[in-house]
């Protein structure tokens, strides 16, 4: 593909209009009319110079010519699945979910059709107990090496000894700020809870989400990220019902608002900071010297997966650092494998907003799937939003 | 004789029988599954754990505020409608050249042939900052925020549901007797007690008829307040989405499901009544 001006510059009207007729004619698959149209995949930076090593494991192996994947929006590098199909003949689905509870209902509710999904670290467990995954199979999975990944970050996808889910990337939750309009510089979740009710009114987005939005309220009296405590709950609900009428939106989709400028600041995840501040550079990601999140994405497959043989090809393959490096310069989400760290560009690794100062790091927490669960937390998250 | 009409019922049986299925199969069993659910208890980690219990229904005040203001929203919504759908059906029956109306009719009903979910994301972005509000920085209106607000969500339902209200209220006006109008005239009646005594009465049927599908529609609607209300006014709708999607309450899901049927089976039968009273009792025929 020659470089033209046009990379990277939002489709027209009349070319989205037509790849639309296109999907509608079944003449593109929903994944090349994302891929097209910029909807929902990383208008990514290809790393086209590294090449990719063939990982010929399962030729023995019946793969099928379709699977079907659940994951994340702007979290994969298009043409991992364009390589993958052209080396197995197994076309890729994707679909994009905006919360892991969204994938639960669905998994829960069976017949998904998905033969690899990507659930955060808090629902493995759940999942576990749900028996909606299995124990991963790790003789398929000869590109992983457990060895070379950091400790912290994989935890949670191994229980009781046994690996049910490998990690993708880890991140953080933070602050997106733009520092044009909001000029104080912005340190700690004190900060942002204060400034969302005097400088930043009107121009402040929350999650749509009530692990992150009343974990970092609560962060504001220095409580923990995962909270259960009765007390310490209604402080943060005062401190939410108090900011409230101040917001700008309750939303996990900021990019918009942020890019356009009609926010100015927004709870944000590490690969959302990056790809603001990549294109815009007054947006600025920062972490609440506080705490707050920290988290992995991993991958796990599916018990009723319909293709468990392109499910494992197809994670196998994303475990080959060589593949993986340019998924993490397409999503900008940073890496747990040392290999694939070892590949990156220098200034990816020097990057603060994806590998912050250890010091930072230190008072984050992970999220407990029993945060995600508690029922007094989802009721307390609907009293803010009918507030 | 009997053979025939033995012939006739079947052939009727026959002929109902695709779209009875598709409502026993589409309608009544997934209701019948709601309600099972509506008495159930949430398993521990989420979803649907059996039991029979009226608990959920109890705890329905819990989202007072979101029936509250879904209460609000439809009714003024519907009205918004009215008051923008009346003079526009009004024109199209009465008023526009023959050649022309066929090809208005058409401009109204084309919207519909994309999905609302895709009309509502292009307002998101033409009431966004680079959109009317970035055409008014050019004449020095600095920072004017119109998305994620009051204006913006009723905007979005007036725009969304239009067509079904024009329609009705086009069909009630189209097949309105002109000679009445010339009647009222004869007798003296001013343009204004011909327009309120002949031609809105008459049409009422009309207006009823569409007050009610866009009131029932947006008794449910939570698509529209979410993208251009930022998520922060919380109708029944976005309760029921989070409950069965995020916190996966599926039995207080279903409980809130089921009262929101019956108040839109209620919405029905008591504009159907009004809707009967004022017209069909004094229901005018000239031959």
């Amino acid at each position: 593909m020659p470089k033209s001006y046009r990379d990277g510059l939002p489709i027209s009207p009349d070319k989205f209009v037509d790849q639309l007729m296109r999907l509608k004619r079944g003449s593109i698959s929903r994944r090349d009319f994302l891929g097209l149209t910029g909807l929902g995949v990383a208008t990514a930076v290809m790393a086209r110079e590294l090449g990719i090593m063939p990982t010929p494991a399962f030729a023995a192996e019946n793969l099928g010519d379709r699977m079907s994947i659940a994951t994340w929006p702007n979290y994969h590098d298009p043409q991992t699945f364009e390589n993958f199909k052209a080396e197995t003949g197994v076309a890729v689905e994707v679909n994009v979910f905006g919360s892991n509870e969204e994938m639960l209902a669905k998994l829960q509710a069976g017949g998904s059709g998905w033969s690899l999904f990507v659930p955060t670290n808090y629902t493995i467990s759940t999942y576990k107990k749900l028996g909606i995954i299995e124990a991963l199979d790790m003789a398929k999975l000869g590109n992983f090496d457990g060895s070379q990944e950091d400790a912290r970050f994989t935890a949670e996808g191994t229980i009781d000894g046994t690996i049910y889910a490998v990690p993708k990337n880890w991140g953080t939750t933070g602050i997106a700020i733009n520092t044009k309009k909001l000029t104080k510089p912005m340190t700690s979740w004190k900060e942002f809870w204060d400034t969302a009710m005097a400088e930043g009114d009107g121009r402040t987005m929350v999650h749509d989400y009530q692990l992150t939005t009343i974990g970092n309220a609560l962060k504001y009296y220095g409580y923990s990220f995962n909270s259960l405590k009765q007390d310490e709950l209604a402080k943060a609900e005062e401190l939410l019902l108090k900011v409230k009428p101040h917001l700008f939106a309750v939303s996990s989709d900021y990019q918009p608002g942020m890019r356009a400028g009609d926010a100015w600041m927004t709870m944000c995840w590490t690969n959302d900071g990056a790809q603001l501040h990549r294109d815009i550079p007054e947006i600025a990601y920062v972490l609440g010297k506080e705490g707050g999140e920290i988290w992995t994405d991993f991958y796990a497959i599916p018990k009723d997966a319909p293709n468990k043989p392109a499910g494992y090809a197809l994670l196998n393959y994303l475990m080959n650092p060589k593949v993986a490096v340019k998924e993490h310069l397409a999503n900008g989400a940073p890496s747990t494998d040392a290999r694939v760290n070892a590949l990156l560009p220098k200034e990816v690794l020097d990057n603060p907003i994806l590998y912050p100062a250890a010091d930072l790091l230190k008072p984050l927490e992970f999220g407990a799937a029993a945060t995600l669960t508690d029922p007094g937390r989802a009721e307390l998250m609907a009293r803010f939003k009918s507030a | 004789m009997r053979g025939s009409l033995f012939r006739k019922n079947l052939v009727t049986t026959l002929l109902l029988a695709p779209a009875a299925l598709w409502l026993v199969v589409f309608l009544v069993l997934p209701f019948i599954a709601i309600a099972i659910f509506s008495v159930g208890e949430r398993a521990p980690e989420g979803g649907y754990q059996a039991a029979l219990t009226f608990a959920q229904y109890a705890n329905l005040p819990a989202r007072a505020t979101a029936f509250w203001n879904t209460m609000v929203l439809a009714p003024i919504g519907a009205l918004a409608c009215l008051l923008v759908a009346y003079p526009v059906a009004y024109y199209l029956a009465l008023r526009a050249p023959d050649r022309w109306r066929l090809i208005l009719l058409a401009l109204i009903v084309i919207p519909f042939w994309t999905s609302l979910l895709m009309r509502t994301y292009a307002w998101m972005y033409v009431l966004g900052g680079r959109g009317i509000p970035a055409l008014l920085a050019y004449v020095g209106i600095e920072d004017l925020r119109l998305i994620n607000t009051p204006g913006a969500v009723l905007l979005g339902i007036v725009y969304g549901y239009l067509p079904l209200m024009i329609l009705p209220i086009y069909v009630s006006l189209e097949r309105l007797d002109r000679r009445l109008l010339e009647a009222s005239a004869d007798l003296g009646a001013t343009p204004l007690s011909t327009f309120l005594g002949v031609t809105l009465r008459l049409s009422l049927p009309g207006v009823m008829t569409g007050f009610s599908l866009v009131m029932i529609l947006l008794l449910g609607e939570y698509l529209i307040p979410t993208l251009l209300g930022g998520g922060k006014v919380f109708f029944i709708g976005n309760a029921l989405v989070d409950l069965f999607l995020q916190s996966r309450n599926w039995p207080f899901g279903s409980a809130i499901a089921i009262t929101l049927v019956l108040v839109s089976v209620v919405v029905l039968i008591v504009a159907n009544r009004i809707s009967t009273r004022l017209s069909g009792a004094r229901r005018v025929d000239l031959i």
